[in-house]
């Protein structure tokens, strides 16, 4: 089954109230849309009903204790939740460490900048609406890509994905991060 | 710093997806430790893993999902000493990114050198069996002998440059090589060159040598 609704909750304002208020009806929205997402993502990639129900829980638990690290100038909710099931996936399944890069250092003002975030998540809504407007073989082959066990060497130079926009916004995440820094 | 040689595509979206052996994901975390443009490009591919998960299928959670997820939360909120740790957290100084320094267990004066011939040195590091990554010493000014490769090798500089026929390489660059590349690294004058290298070349020999010659080539 294949949904492309456009009148999602305010995912971003959901992750706000559970860091800020420990909200669990925020998390219950969240966890009703994303778990059986995950949950399939992780079905897909291998595990067993079994596997896939308990990394899926541990995974949403995961969403709710590491909220404060949430960066809505980096990240959408669903990269966020995509990276934490993708590290599951790699540990659960592959049974392998995931080494990951350097934070950033962290400047005097940890909140996230409004725009930014604001800037990021209208770029992360329009990657969505491309990629769902992907011819069905190209859509395939990431699908293959991200959920099943297509090699690097057979991930052929994807050109024409439609990410310029959104590095370009995260470039400038980045560099304001480095600069509060100085 | 400026920073010449990246990553391609293919490597930083298998790197996104999960898909890589746990050598090649050192490599790169390494790498994008110190290259912001390659970071970029890898949350961006992480977007795209995001963009997927959330217009992908769905599968039914069992009926007490909910619940018993609320019950891991719970169970974790009891645990007081559930600080906010970041726990790669940048260091101010040191050769080494902090995905590095955690699987050596400390910055470059704690790689345990084993020689490798004509005054090269090298350090094994320990990670999953589908491809291997290792430290190498190159003393100022010395070559390392010709070879060709097997299968995919990545070599990232930490410290010092190497030159080859290609281009030169010095601290943040990636050299991507495959079986076409045959060349001769040469370390530049003045400092001791370090790479941190990963190959899955040993893959190549699974099905023509017993399982037990493996950890020989393992060099």
């Amino acid at each position: 089954m294949t949904t492309v609704n456009t009148e999602d909750p305010d995912w971003v304002a959901c992750m706000h109230k559970i860091r800020a208020m420990r909200d669990q009806a925020a998390f219950v929205e969240l966890f009703q849309h994303f778990a059986p997402r995950v949950k399939s993502f992780l079905l897909r990639s291998g595990a067993s009903e079994t596997l896939a129900e308990e990394c899926t829980q541990e995974v949403m638990a995961t969403v709710w204790r590491k909220a404060q690290l949430f960066d809505p100038a980096r990240a959408s909710v669903s990269t966020w939740i995509f990276t934490i099931a993708r590290n599951r996936k790699i540990d659960a399944l592959r049974k392998q460490r995931r080494p990951e890069p350097e934070d950033l250092p962290w400047g005097p003002e940890a909140e996230p900048d409004q725009a930014d975030a604001m800037a990021l998540q209208q770029e992360t809504e329009k990657l969505g609406k491309a990629i769902a407007a992907l011819p069905p073989k190209q859509r395939d082959l990431i699908e293959r890509a991200y959920f099943g066990d297509l090699s690097h060497s057979e991930i052929a130079e994807q050109t024409g994905l439609p990410l310029g926009t959104i590095k370009s916004r995260i470039r400038l995440a980045l560099d304001r991060l480095r600069h509060e820094m100085k | 710093m400026s920073i010449k040689h990246h990553l391609t595509e293919g490597l930083i979206m298998g790197y996104s997806a999960g898909t890589l052996p746990e050598a090649f994901n050192l490599v790169i975390a390494t790498h994008v430790s110190l290259c912001d443009e390659c970071r970029a490009l890898v949350e961006s591919y992480d977007a795209l893993g995001g963009a997927m998960l959330d217009t992908g299928a769905t599968a039914t959670m069992g009926s007490g999902a909910l619940d018993a997820t609320l019950a891991l939360i719970a169970a974790a909120d009891a645990e007081t000493a559930d600080a906010p740790c970041r726990d790669n957290a940048p260091r101010a100084s040191g050769v080494f990114p902090a995905p590095l320094r955690d699987y050596v267990g400390g910055d470059l004066d704690a790689v345990k050198w084993r020689p490798a011939g004509g005054g090269v040195k090298q350090a094994l590091l320990s990670t999953s069996k589908d491809a291997t990554v290792r430290l190498i010493q190159i003393p100022a000014g010395a070559k390392v002998p010709d070879h060709g490769h097997q299968g995919t090798e990545l070599t990232l500089v930490l410290q010092g440059a190497f030159r080859d026929e290609t281009a030169r390489f010095g601290r943040g660059d990636i050299e991507v090589a495959d079986e076409e590349l045959q060349h001769t690294p040469v370390a530049e004058e003045g400092e001791t060159c370090i790479c941190l290298a990963a190959t899955d070349a040993p893959l190549k020999f699974k099905d023509l040598l017993p399982r037990m010659a493996q950890p020989f080539l393992r060099i």
